[in-house]
């Protein structure tokens, strides 16, 4: 861990320089390991039975409070979304358990959480115009149209504000178990840190991806209803 | 070298200032986690919506606190002024 994101390889394609750096390596590992669990639920499947056992039971489960939580949150008619944020939820509580093992989070690069503020954004502005077409352009004109530079500048600080939270949260625990390591004497590396982790990996990680969560299928409630 | 120095020392006076509005998204918190008890106090029932609505407004006011924490690590460890200043020198 460190407080830089390091940088691993460079690679060339074509004159193009495409920097490789610790945050790209350990989205990649996260989601091999992701896909890896997905693919053995996939094949694990055909044989689920009526009534649920063991492995079954935990992914029903898993699945069915997501499920619960996107209804009631986006309302029955917008839930089919649902699963883009199920994998969003499932990458971002992830790769803060992961740096509980020394990996750094990738969310604690703001290319990461830009990446997937950014997404809502789309996603939002496209939710609006399908679901609301004519009007949702209207919505911008606010009650009268002096207002649109101010509605315009508040639409677009939505992603920005909503990336800067997950990336200061993740950030901030980043740089103080760092700072924890590098100023400790080795005596007291073993079983304090534990602590630490559990709080900011851990519990402060399942608070903010919740929050991400939430708040990116409130903004998209507004823009489609 | 000097001058330097002495930015480097106001940076440090600037990202501590900006931390510290902290103090008021504290405040703010604490208000809102406290009112939430009093609901889910008053009405058990409604207990679940209370909890969700409450993250939903502690995180829209950790905002400006994440806003400080950021400007405090620009400014340590990204800071655009310096690199400005080490090429003037």
């Amino acid at each position: 861990m460190s407080l830089n994101i390091d940088n691993l390889w460079v690679i060339n394609i074509a004159g193009l320089e495409i920097w490789i750096t610790e945050t790209i390596f350990n989205t990649w590992l996260i989601m091999f390991i992701l896909i890896l669990i997905a693919i053995i639920a996939r094949i694990k499947l055909k044989n689920f039975d009526e009534v649920p056992k063991g492995f079954q039971n935990i992914i029903e489960a898993i699945v069915e409070i997501f499920d619960n939580f996107a209804v009631n949150t986006l309302g029955k008619k917008l839930s089919y979304i649902a699963p883009w944020y199920f994998m969003v939820f499932v990458f971002v509580y992830s790769s803060a358990l992961f740096s509980v093992f020394g990996i750094r989070a990738p969310t604690a690069d703001w290319a990461t959480t830009f990446a997937l503020a950014f997404a809502t954004f789309v996603l939002m502005l496209s939710m609006g115009f399908k679901h609301q077409r004519g009007e949702y352009l209207k919505s911008f004109f606010g009650p009268h149209p002096i207002f649109f530079p101010l509605n315009l500048i508040g639409e677009l600080a939505k992603p920005i504000s909503l990336s800067f939270r997950l990336f200061g949260n993740m950030l901030s625990g980043t740089i103080i178990l760092t700072l924890y390591y590098g100023l400790t004497p080795l005596l007291v590396q073993f079983g304090i840190p534990a602590l630490l982790h559990a709080f900011f990996d851990v519990i402060v990680g399942a608070i903010q991806t919740y929050i991400f969560v939430i708040i990116s299928l409130m903004y998209i409630r507004n823009a489609a209803e | 070298m000097e001058s330097l120095a002495s930015v480097i020392g106001v940076v440090h006076i600037a990202a501590a200032i900006a931390l510290s509005n902290g103090i008021l998204t504290t405040f703010g918190q604490s208000r809102i986690v406290a009112q939430a008890i009093e609901s889910i106090a008053r009405q058990p029932e409604a207990a679940d919506d209370i909890r969700s609505a409450m993250f939903v407004g502690l995180a829209m006011a950790e905002t400006s606190g994440i806003y400080g924490l950021l400007i405090a690590i620009i400014m340590l460890f990204a800071n655009p002024l310096i690199n400005i200043l080490v090429n003037l020198l």
